[in-house]
């Protein structure tokens, strides 16, 4: 499947169905992260309820501490 | 016209009348680290009426690559961050009121500088997310804008907050960040700083000219080494149920039990410690109780740092301490009650 992640398009393995999976094939689950599908804000609890189609626009922020 | 700020009053949307509103305006910075230098510089510069400087530690030589505000001399005499930056940004523009406060951001000293100063605006540059949430709890209860900005190795992330306007930022973590995930060891470079105080000194002037309209209402983050960029609209997210910013908020980290008396300080193999009551410490006293020791005292007018073996005690006038060469806050409560008990 290809998303459009960053503005970026990226290949993604068939093994990715959701944002959860997505999140883990980032090396990203475990950060704390804001993610966006098709310019909706997808809630922590949706991740892995929340399908992902090709051509979807996937927008990810994760937070940092530094400063 | 002020030549000073000709340029500035050239750009349309400030002009002369935005001029005039940056100079009765008060932001207060939390932290004089990285984000918290270019700020302050770009703050002093374009001319805001005061600036309060809040930082809990002083300048060392690993800071010089991107601390912009610092020199040799700072971190040779190991002079605190707020003092070292303010005399700094007396030269760059004596016209600007500057108040720098060697301390903790804690609930109560912010709420404090909310009731008493009723600044603006409030800019985190802090490097932990413990005193990002007072300051979202802090900006939401009395009603003042705040810009989060944070940055780590090449990586960087701005997000302007504003009360009534905007959702906050517990709206969009929607849970407490552990402590570890906040501690970023992987190092930074200059651009990404500066890149975040961009994002956060432009969201400042929009805020300070009262150009609402001009805010950017998104979270905004990106990577200066694999030439990412990532934005998302934060509008959606705002929980009516949120203790901060929602329909009956409570304020949870400006409670009592969030007054933290340790902190493990990020990245930094330091921990610091807080008094129970805040006092007020003759540092000549506390260095000559360290010599009578045998021990190796180095003393300046805000702190006394003694060499203990692998460790480092710093104890500042108000009574903190840092104790560096630990993250352990059981070892470091404990030399701390041993030479200051
Ligand atoms: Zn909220």
């Amino acid at each position: 499947m290809t998303l459009v992640i960053n503005g970026e398009t990226v290949a993604v393995p068939d093994e990715v169905k959701t944002v959860g999976d997505l999140l883990a094939h980032f090396r990203l689950e475990n950060k704390l992260c804001i993610v966006e599908v098709n310019v909706r804000i997808i809630q922590k609890h949706e991740y892995g309820t929340t399908a992902l189609c090709d051509g979807d626009r996937v927008e990810i922020v994760h937070f940092v501490g530094g400063g | 016209m002020n030549e000073r700020y000709s340029r500035q009053q050239l750009f349309a949307p400030i002009g002369e009348e935005g001029q005039k509103k940056i100079r009765e305006k008060h932001v207060v910075l939390i932290g004089a680290g990285a984000l918290g230098t270019g700020n302050a510089e770009a703050l002093v510069r374009a001319g805001i009426g005061k600036l309060t400087i809040i930082d809990r530690d002083y300048v060392e030589w690993s800071n010089l690559q991107r601390q912009q505000l610092y020199s040799e001399a700072d971190a040779k005499e190991r002079l605190p961050k707020a003092i070292a930056a303010k005399r700094r940004l007396e030269q760059i523009n004596s016209e600007v009121e500057i108040e720098a406060i060697v301390g903790d951001a804690g609930p109560e000293e912010l709420e404090t500088i909310a009731v008493k100063q009723r600044p603006d605006l409030w800019i985190d540059a802090t490097d932990n997310f413990d005193t990002r949430l007072v300051i979202n709890d802090v900006a939401y209860k009395y009603n003042i804008p705040w810009i989060y900005g944070a940055c780590v190795g090449s990586y960087g992330l701005s997000c302007a907050f504003i009360p009534n306007r905007t959702p906050c930022l517990y709206c969009l973590l929607e849970t407490v960040p552990q402590g570890g995930l906040t501690c970023d060891t992987a190092g930074i470079i200059s651009p990404a700083v500066q890149m975040v105080v961009s994002y956060q000194m432009a969201e400042a002037l929009k805020i300070l000219v009262e150009d609402w309209s001009a805010l950017r209402g998104k979270l905004v983050s990106f990577d200066l080494w694999t030439n990412e960029y990532a934005a998302i609209r934060i509008d959606g997210v705002k929980k009516d149920g949120c203790p901060t910013c929602g329909r009956h908020p409570s304020y949870p980290f400006l409670s009592y039990e969030q007054r933290t008396k340790t902190a493990v300080l990020c990245g930094r193999d330091s921990v610091q410690i807080r008094p129970p009551a805040r006092r007020e410490y003759d540092l000549n006293e506390v260095a000559e109780l360290f010599r009578r020791q045998g021990l190796q005292a180095e003393a300046n007018p805000y702190l006394v740092s003694v060499s203990l073996g692998d460790k480092r005690l710093v104890v500042f006038r108000d009574g903190r301490a840092l104790v560096h060469g630990t993250k352990d806050v059981q070892e470091a409560k404990a030399i701390y009650y041993r030479y200051l008990g």
